[in-house]
């Protein structure tokens, strides 16, 4: 497991844990948001609580319209899963609008599957 | 709408549910390589904690015997229908990062693993590892770098030792229709599995 030299870049030992920004918490609320949960602003004109972190005010601006929370995460440069918690927090609150998900351990249905071939298909 | 840049940057509004396939192999396979090559947008790079035990791994004195060790994905988009977008997420095939497969591969439509003909030792782990889960539909890709011997598929199922269903097809991940034929192949497999045996 060890010279792996040509990782270098792909990833990073770290000693300063994430959880510093989710305020010691390493799970959101719920666990149905994933790095492929559609997220949009529920009521753009709704204030955050003036104690909301900075990471939470950028992520509410970043969903101003559809994106996934790994998008959301990417261009905020935050990891996944502070973005996950925080998203989480959004959604309990009323803010963001989580779009639904295939369901935790199952496979996507017979109609979704289709609709991806017949997509890719429309590609190639 | 603000720049050209930002209004890319999002997904039309009718999209309902997105979908995602995992692009599995090891650093250099060229996953990245594929996912540009299909994605509608600029590939993103996020980052995935794993806290994880530091077997044989100096521990750092007196802190404990974990290190917090920070994954990079890449990943793209297609949008396939104004219904649903397709997201594609390179992940890494070595075995210190298989913990992170449980949550990434929760609803994923599959995994497509990507081999290098060069160095294809590489790709064994990954392959048992996926047949022993049994849980995530996967299929092969073998992506043909410029340098690679030419190998019949028959050839690499035999040396990967594929069950005789997995599909496995030769690919040049810089190529968008040749990565988009790679996909087609592993969801019409899910597909196939999802229906059971006819």
């Amino acid at each position: 497991m060890s010279g792996e030299s040509h990782d270098s870049g792909e990833y990073h030992d770290s000693a300063v844990r994430p959880y510093v920004l989710t305020q010691g918490r390493a799970r959101p609320t719920r666990n149905t948001i994933g790095l492929d949960t559609l997220l949009v602003v529920a009521d753009a004109g709704k204030p955050l609580s003036p104690s909301a972190t900075r990471q939470s005010r950028d992520l509410l601006r970043m969903c101003a319209r559809l994106l996934s929370l790994a998008e959301a995460a990417a261009h905020l440069r935050l990891p996944l899963s502070v973005a996950g918690i925080l998203a989480s927090d959004l959604v309990d609150s009323g803010h963001l609008i989580a779009r639904s998900r295939i369901p935790e351990a199952g496979r996507p249905d017979l109609t979704t599957l289709q609709e991806v071939l017949n997509g890719l298909r429309r590609l190639s | 709408m603000g720049s050209a840049g930002s209004a890319d940057r999002y997904l039309p509004d009718t999209v309902q549910q997105a979908v995602k396939i995992l692009v599995v192999g090891d650093f250099g396979v060229g996953k990245t390589t594929m996912i540009g090559a299909v994605s509608e947008i600029e590939p993103l790079r996020t980052e995935e904690t794993m806290t994880q035990a530091s077997v044989g791994v100096d521990d750092l004195a007196g802190l404990g015997s974990k290190t917090t060790t920070t994954v990079a994905m890449d990943f793209g988009r297609i949008t396939l229908s104004p219904y649903t977008a397709l997201y594609l997420f390179g992940t890494p095939g070595q075995r210190r990062f298989w913990d992170l497969w449980a949550g990434l591969g929760e609803g994923a439509v599959g995994a497509l693993v990507l081999v290098d003909t060069r160095r294809i030792e590489g790709s064994f782990e990954v392959i048992d590892q996926l047949e022993l889960r049994g849980d995530l539909p996967f299929a092969v890709a073998v992506n043909h770098f410029p340098d690679s011997a030419d190998h019949s598929p028959q050839a690499l199922r035999e040396a990967l030792d594929l069950e005789p269903g997995t599909p496995i097809v030769n690919c040049d991940a810089r190529s968008r229709s040749s990565s988009v034929d790679a996909l087609i192949t592993l969801v019409e497999h899910a597909l196939a599995l999802q229906k059971g045996p006819s």
